[in-house]
């Protein structure tokens, strides 16, 4: 009996120290989500500003430029997945990856082999264990990437669109991430970045209204040249600090739900022991007492 | 006469210089351009060189580049920047 008891202390005194240690989790995460939402909003102008001159370029050009039209000779897609380095975020990295098995099964109905890039440690895992190919990986700054990385996955990708198809090429680029849209809502979504397809952000001329005539200096060709490789570069970025800030969130919300479980657990284990105490003392009065008895009796 | 420049200038972390101004002038490859209220729309690219806000309504700013490109449509004029390394903290202390 007194051995329950002590089972029960135990497992109170472990509960404790984890508790501890999810409640510190979630306040780091706390205090670094400040910062990565500062830096999606001071981000996002910049792509922005980006996406937009694109959208111009496509729209009052008429160039045909190699990296705005579809190419479709490889069969090929490369698809970038971002995840986290490391767990305790709850599902975040699991829905990311789903929505990555989403699209590759999607892409696979349409005949296309997929060169699978990955970001983070627990993408590079998953992919590792299922002994799956990895084009390139970076892992060890999922929660505060800088703009190298970006700029080494930007290199990685635009270089597979670039080359032939024996040497690897690719028809398509994907970013598989997760968007931050609140503290509460994180949204796992698919990006496409290479060919361009969306034009956004370009002011629609009104009835009547001529078309404004661009004037791109020094060709649009060259203009797009210069863009485009900083347009992908922004969007990784973008796509990365979307994700740190995202991976900061759900990291929050699930040591805040893991504490409160701690919680939970040793408020169950207390009563349990009390219990058990209790049972204890019970037995032993009876003890005491039927022996009293048994030797009053005889 | 139409009113002032809209004018935006954006680094890849930051907005370096946001507001109106009378004019705006910027090292293209071809050579510097001065942009007005009315200029045609035009997006060019820049070199390593510096970037004036002229007419700013908190004063004029200066900002050192490295490279980038300039945008005008409809007297809304975004810069996009890449900061050259010591200049741009020194952009950075103008715009404040």
């Amino acid at each position: 009996m007194a051995g329950q008891q002590r089972v029960y202390r135990q497992k109170i005194r472990a509960t404790s120290s984890l508790k501890k240690i999810f409640r510190a989790m979630e306040l780091i995460a706390a205090s670094r989500i400040g910062k990565a939402r500062l830096r999606v909003e001071h981000a996002t102008p910049y792509t922005r500003a980006i996406t937009r001159a694109i959208s111009a370029v496509a729209a009052h050009s008429s160039v045909d430029h190699p990296l705005t039209t579809a190419r479709t000779d490889t069969g090929r897609a490369a698809v970038l997945v971002i995840s986290a380095d490391r767990g305790m975020a709850g599902a975040y990295s699991a829905n990311v990856i789903r929505e990555a098995e989403r699209l590759r099964g999607r892409l696979q109905a349409d005949g296309k082999e997929i060169v699978q890039f990955a970001a983070g440690r627990r993408a590079v895992s998953y992919y590792a264990f299922r002994r799956r190919e990895l084009a390139g990986q970076w892992t060890g700054a999922s929660d505060a990437p800088d703009r190298e990385t970006a700029r080494e996955m930007a290199r990685a990708l635009f270089e597979r669109f670039q080359v032939s198809k024996e040497d690897g090429g690719v028809d398509e680029i994907y970013i598989v991430g997760t968007r931050f849209v609140s503290m509460v809502t994180q949204q796992a979504m698919v990006l496409r970045l290479l060919p361009l397809e969306i034009v956004e952000g370009v002011q629609e001329t009104e009835e009547g209204e001529i078309e404004p005539l661009y004037d791109f200096e020094p060709s649009a060709e060259q203009v797009l040249d210069a863009l485009l490789p900083r347009y992908i570069e922004s969007r990784i970025f973008g796509s990365l600090l979307h994700c740190a800030a995202s991976e900061l969130a759900s990291r929050q919300r699930a040591m805040n739900t893991a504490t409160s479980n701690a919680e939970d657990i040793i408020r169950n284990y207390t009563r349990l022991a009390n219990q058990a105490r209790q049972a204890e003392i019970t037995q032993e009065i009876s003890e005491i007492v039927s022996g009293a008895d048994a030797l009053a009796a005889s | 006469m139409a009113g002032p420049l809209t004018v935006d200038v954006v680094a890849p972390d930051r907005v370096l210089w946001s507001g109106t101004a009378e004019r705006l002038i910027a090292p293209t490859v071809e050579g510097e351009i001065g942009l007005l209220t009315g200029h045609e729309p035009v997006l060019s690219v820049l070199r390593t060189g510096t970037v004036r806000v002229r007419g700013g309504a908190d004063g004029d700013a200066e900002f050192a580049i490295d490279g980038g490109f300039v945008s005008f449509d409809r007297d809304v004029v975004t810069v996009v920047v890449e900061p050259a390394a010591p200049a741009g903290e020194a952009g950075e202390t103008a715009a404040h």
